[in-house]
Order: C-alpha cells, then structure tokens, then sequence
C-alpha cells in the first residue's frame, strides 16, 4: 500500500456504524461496539486513530450521523476530528479549542487535553461545547469544525481562584467535564471541575455560579467550603430523576481506586440515593478493575442497558438495567471513555 | 526549502518525510506549512506562540529555541517529535 494510502487507511473505521453503537476512547485509539437489535450481541470495530489517545467519542444525537473525537497525540497538541459520514471519514477541526491570548504573554494558558465533548440543546443544531484541562470551556457553532472560547468562564473574574495554583495540579491535567444542557432551555448549563465542584449558568455560559451547597469535603480545616471539591462525574438520567448506577472504587488510605476489596459490583439506586442495591450477577468473584469518569454510560432503550469500560480493556454491558452482566469486548488498551450512540440507520 | 516531518506529522503531508516551505524565520515557516499542510502548526506550536514540549526544530542539524530565528533559502530545517510514555 502506497504510504499515503496507508495514513489514510489509519483514519478510518473499519466499516460504518449504524445503530445502537457503544463509542469506546482509549490510550490507543477508538473502538466501537454495535449491537444487535436485541442487543445480544455485540460487534467489535476499529481502531480508528490507532496511537492517538481519544479522550472522548460522542455522536450528535441531532443528525445521528455526525460524530466528535477528542484527539491528543504524544506530544502534539490536543484536537478534534470530525465525521459526518457514519464514521467512514474524519477531518481535523479547522480551529480546534485554544485559549485567547491574554495581554500578559507570562500568564498565557494553553489547552492541554480536550478533554469533553457535549452536543447542544436539540433547538440548536451544529452547537457543541467543550470542556479542556486546563479549565477551559469551548463552543463551536458549525458541528465542531471551528471552536471558540467562553470567555463567560474563560475569563471570569474569579477563574484563577477557583481553578487553583497553575503549578499544583495533578500529572494529568484538572478538566471541565460533565458539560450538561438543560433540555428545557439551551440558556441553562451546568458542568463540574477537578478543583473546585458544580457550576451553573443561566445565561448560556455569560456568567457562572458555585453549585455547592450541601457538599461536604472530607479533609481540610473546613467541612463546608465554598469551592475546593472535586466531583468525578455529574449526569442526567433520561427519564427517571431518581434513578442512577455507580461502580464504587476504593479510596481508602492511598486511594487505590479498584473495585473494594477486589469484588466488582455496580450499585444501583431508584429513590434518589436514599437506598443502594449490589448488583454483581456476571462479573468475576475477583477482579481489580479502575473505571474512569466517562466511562460508564446508559442507553434508553425501554430496559435501559448500562455499559461501563475499564482500564484493562474490558467493556461490560447489562441489557436488565444492571440486573446482571457480561463482557462485551476485552484485551482492548486502556480505556479512558464509553458513550452510548444511536445512529440513524 | 526542505523541511523533515516527523512521522507522528506525516498524517499532514501524505506521509511525506521531507516537504518544501518558505519563510524568513522558523515561525513564518510554520505559517507557511500550515498553510500548505493545514492544522500541522497547531499541533506543534501552542496558542501562546510556543513550542509544545518535547517538539524541537533543527536548523542545520542545530536544534534551535528561538522562533524567531532568521532562515535562508538553502537552510535545511528539520523537527523532530520525542516519543515517550506506554
């Protein structure tokens, strides 16, 4: 194969998604899972980008065709890469996220990892946001081919504050993350950070408040601050408010982060948290599985299917709502995100 | 003048090792590659106008820190990209 053909034949998927499809990132490139009708059975593509660390795939829910990558390379910047053909073809962002340049050239930050991608409000098509480590919240208005940034956030007031010392943050980057769009108004968002907790906007990003309130920090001098916290993962169940599936992992002492004990179990609550069922039907007696932030997701399908990914390149999935599980797909590289796609044919 | 990619930047050329761009400064041959390779200079230049870390370019096989380093035509400029990591 001629070389270039050979770079081209990298950015492609192996055959074009349809369907109820799970979006895999990992250290390595992403994978796809799509199911069968009955969701029975699943079939294993990819990878496409193979080498690039994908932190994170989610389709349009808008056209069901168009599809986001949020792309790093080694050492090369951080990107975006874009389909809107089923994931057949990909193209780079045009303008992908980047900071505006601040007056003072010594203050200047810069995007390290594209980190979340979040599709707008369903009355706004061709509107994504995107969330960065460092900090950074990012709207693109032409399906992600160019981004800007929110300077509502960007460069509010009170964002060194509350995104900390520069030199003080963790190996791999503090990000926005969990970028939620109220789907009764596109002017009313929320999203979380790794160093200071829940935000919300009432006007479409302008400004920003603390959503603190009744969160309690288990360390430090004071139980109750006004920022400091760091939430893993904030979502909104399609249907049912009081509803929601978590894989607890152990933070004890040196916070391992594998399942307690070494026995994997999804909890599941359906009154608002006040009560937790262990659901463990399917998986190992013993396993020390990691699962990070963006990987677990849920279809809504009548039974909602619940699908997680591990750092051991295992996917698990439960077609019962978590009553019981299987592994879907294993010996993929690390991975670092699963979203759940329907595609429209 | 001749310019070498590294090969996590031959995506941007076709996979072309070696390509021709003009400038009269290391930066103004970036904007020229960019323009003729789209995307490429964002992936090795940040938004403040910096290198990325770990991305070095060469002018002459002397890798250089300055941008704003002055080029002539027949300079030979290479980059180079270091891998790291598992």
């Amino acid at each position: 194969m001629p070389q270039a053909e050979a770079y081209e034949a990298n950015r492609h998927t192996t055959r074009s998604l349809d369907g109820l499809t799970l979006l895999v990132g990992t250290k390595k490139g992403a994978f796809f899972l799509t199911a069968s009708a009955s969701r029975e059975r699943f079939q294993l593509s990819g990878p496409a980008f193979l080498g690039h660390i994908v932190h994170h795939a989610v389709l349009d829910p808008r056209d069901r065709r168009t599809l986001l990558l949020a792309i790093r390379t080694g050492h090369l910047g951080p990107t975006v890469f874009r389909s809107t053909d089923f994931g057949k073809t990909w193209q780079e962002a045009a303008k992908p996220p980047a900071f505006s340049k601040p007056k003072d050239a010594r203050r200047a930050t810069v995007v390290e990892q594209v980190f979340w991608l979040t599709p707008g409000h369903a009355d706004e098509a061709g509107v994504w946001y995107a969330g960065t480590s460092p900090e950074g919240l990012f709207r693109s208005e032409d399906g992600g081919n160019t981004w800007q940034p929110v300077a509502g956030w960007n460069d509010h007031p009170k964002w060194i504050a509350w995104t900390g010392d520069m030199t003080q943050r963790n190996p791999d980057g503090s990000p926005v993350h969990s970028i939620l769009v109220d789907p009764r108004d596109p002017r009313h968002m929320y999203f979380a950070t790794g160093s200071a907790g829940v935000f919300e906007s009432i006007d479409q990003g302008a400004d920003w408040n603390l959503l603190n309130t009744g969160m309690r920090s288990p360390a430090g001098p004071d139980p109750f601050p006004e920022y400091g916290y760091d939430p893993h993962c904030m979502t909104l169940h399609p249907r049912d408010p009081k509803t929601a599936w978590v894989f607890p992992m152990d933070g004890t002492d040196v916070w391992p982060r594998t399942c307690p004990a070494g026995r994997p179990a999804i909890y599941r609550t359906r009154d608002g948290g006040d009560s937790w069922t262990r659901l463990d039907r399917g998986f190992p007696e013993r396993a020390w599985y990691t699962v990070l932030r963006q990987s677990m997701a849920v279809d809504d399908s009548a039974t909602i299917g619940v699908y997680f990914g591990t750092t051991n390149g295992e996917i698990w999935g439960s077609i019962d709502a978590g009553d019981s599980w299987r592994c879907l797909a294993s010996h993929l590289p690390h991975v670092y995100s699963l979203e759940v796609a329907q595609f429209a044919r | 003048m001749k310019v070498g990619i590294p090969s996590v930047l031959q995506s941007y050329t076709s996979g072309a090792s070696v390509v021709e761009a003009n400038g009269s400064s290391v930066a103004a041959l970036l904007f020229d590659l960019d323009a003729r390779y789209p995307g490429i200079r964002f992936r090795m230049v940040n938004e403040a106008d910096a290198l990325r870390p770990h991305v070095r370019v060469f002018v002459n096989r002397e890798s250089i820190g300055d941008l704003e380093r002055t080029l002539s035509p027949d300079d030979e400029v290479m980059i180079l990209q270091a891998l790291s990591g598992g």
